[in-house]
């Protein structure tokens, strides 16, 4: 498998002085602790939003530090999440006393370190908060598994809280708008090829030509089941038809849509996707009061798409709508 | 087990990490997301890089510094049960020696009945923090039989070697057993039915660190 790499043990830092390198003006990367921050610091009183995870799915959560949304992300190892260390760090070096909201994704090992994190934060005198996001409906069964995984969910409720504590929000608000719009999002993604690790060097699982796996998570683990390939309209009508089922939507509802690529998927077929998307909802009366098409929650090289719907109210959608200023989100400012 | 027995352990350890990494990552890209090998390598390699710096004085302080480091290099769900374990372990061991019974290097020393109980406390903390039980397909499906064989060895008489032998197989016996369940923990469970059939790299690391203790009790037994 061919890599822009230099060797498999120093992606990590090597992306991480690229990051710094080419964002400047939005970013400062702690190279030792790995964390990045936003580079001018969070004004007095300011609630902080800290988040990490595995790296492998940029521009998540790195592209997202700046104004209104992200203070701080934590990328551990390529689909590794980050060791209780880092975000204790991230967390102080954007403390501004008024505290902190860990955003996690449900896997394991996010759980897991941020909970000792949290931990370790209030030993040190840290307030800190979490929100824990769950909106993959391809896990269903959470008696029998891990729970939900978190996906593309994550970039509605990083920047509808940043939103908020942007606006000077105490930490309990922007602690519950956050579970409030993971509580209004779902999401399904579907995968045509695995995605290879660099330190693995091979494809995670093998895909015929003809065949796709779906209801994948975000690391390259293979799906529910595989099926055949069908024209994008069949297979995103039963994505949305998961969505749906799950979060079932009425006509007049207002909600937010994200198409995102896992990133080997060309934005073309993206948009191919998003018609389908749109035209469903509008035939059930739903209004798409914004939406995203792109590159947002990746898996590396993984070709394939996930669908993000998130229902919301005037209220997020005006967070929604505020201005973010970040690498790989910007509009309003 | 004393000072220098410990510190063996670890290191063999890390040997057995560094020759299996693959074989660990190549079990992980078939039910998870291939990075428990170089995971479980990058932490041992750590581990084992700043033991000679460490002034560690009992068996019980190797191992609750190799917890702590494991904590802080691993990451993922591995970083915090390993490192969940061996502090666990390292502080029950030091909570049971045994005063006077020294060993080569001088130091303390904990008997085999010190020891199992030490690994119960180990997969106690594992078992607190995963939420997991046995037939979940996880490292303690490996971890349970193995502190069982350890201990019914340990109270038959059978010294550290003895118990340690008899632990790794049955850790061995445990990972393999895990091939035909299906995952309800970790990224595994995501998989549903289609997770039956692979072996558990969790399992599989976990008797990996139960052969590197029986090596290094047998060959510190053959030793003068």
């Amino acid at each position: 498998m061919k890599k822009l790499i230099n060797e498999p043990g120093t992606v990590l830092d090597d992306a991480l002085a690229g990051i710094a390198a080419a964002h400047p003006d939005l970013l400062a990367v702690d190279t030792v602790h790995r964390v990045i921050t936003r580079a001018a610091a969070p004004g007095p009183g300011k609630v902080t939003l800290v988040s990490g995870g595995g790296s492998g799915h940029e521009p998540l959560h790195g592209g997202f530090v700046g104004t209104g949304m992200l203070d701080a992300a934590c990328p551990g190892e390529v689909f590794t999440s980050p060791v209780p260390g880092q975000m204790l760090a991230a967390a102080k070096a954007v403390d501004t006393g008024a505290g902190t909201l860990f955003v996690v994704k449900n896997y394991t090992g996010d759980v897991l370190n941020f909970e000792m994190a949290a931990e370790l934060a209030a030993e040190d005198g840290l307030l800190v908060a979490s929100v824990l996001v769950d909106d993959d409906v391809a896990v269903r069964d959470s008696t029998w598994t891990a729970g939900r995984r978190g996906t593309g969910g994550t970039v509605f409720v990083e920047k509808i809280a940043g939103a908020l504590a942007e606006r000077g929000a105490p930490l309990a608000e922007v602690a519950d708008v956050a579970g409030r719009v993971n509580a209004a999002t779902r999401s399904f993604a579907v995968a045509l090829t695995a995605c290879t690790a660099p330190a693995a060097g091979k494809p995670g699982f093998a895909l015929p030509e003809d065949e796709i796996e779906v209801g994948v998570g975000i690391h390259g683990e293979p799906g529910r089941r595989r099926e055949k390939l069908r024209p994008a309209r069949e297979i995103v009508a039963d994505m949305m038809a998961a969505v749906l089922a799950d979060r079932p939507l009425t006509a007049g509802d207002d909600v937010l849509v994200m198409v995102n690529g896992l990133g080997g998927t060309p934005l073309l077929e993206l948009y191919v996707v998003y018609r389908e998307v749109a035209a469903l909802l509008a035939g059930r009366g739903v209004r798409i009061a914004g939406n995203l098409v792109g590159n947002y929650v990746t898996s590396l090289d993984m070709a394939g798409a996930s669908i993000s719907v998130c229902k919301v109210t005037d209220d997020l959608l005006a967070l929604w709508r505020a201005p973010v200023h970040t690498a790989a989100l910007r509009w309003g400012v | 087990m004393d000072t220098a027995l410990a510190r063996a352990w670890v290191q063999a350890i890390a040997a057995a990490m560094d020759t299996h990494q693959d074989r660990l990552t190549q079990l992980d890209s078939a039910i998870g997301d291939a990075d428990h090998g170089a995971n479980m390598h990058r932490g041992f390699a750590a581990v084992a890089a700043a033991l000679p710096q460490d002034d560690a004085a009992t068996p019980g302080a190797v191992l609750a510094r190799t917890g702590s480091l494991l904590i802080s290099v691993v990451g993922g769900a591995s970083g915090p049960l390993y490192g969940s374990a061996f502090r666990s372990l390292g502080t029950a061991l030091d909570a049971a020696e045994v005063p006077g019974a020294a060993g080569p290097t001088g130091g303390t020393a904990a008997g085999p009945e010190q020891v199992a109980g030490a690994l119960a406390a180990g997969l106690a903390g594992v078992r607190r923090l995963g939420a997991a039980a046995e037939g979940d397909k996880t490292m303690i499906d490996a971890f349970a039989p193995a502190l069982m064989a350890f201990r019914t060895s340990a109270e038959a008489g059978a010294d550290l070697a003895q118990a340690a032998a008899a632990a790794a197989d049955a850790a061995e016996q445990g990972m393999r057993a895990t091939t035909p369940m299906q995952a309800r923990k970790g990224r595994a469970s995501y998989l549903g039915a289609r997770s039956v059939g692979h072996q558990d790299p969790g399992a599989t690391s976990t008797a990996l660190i139960f052969r590197a203790l029986a090596d290094t009790a047998a060959a510190a037994k053959e030793a003068p």
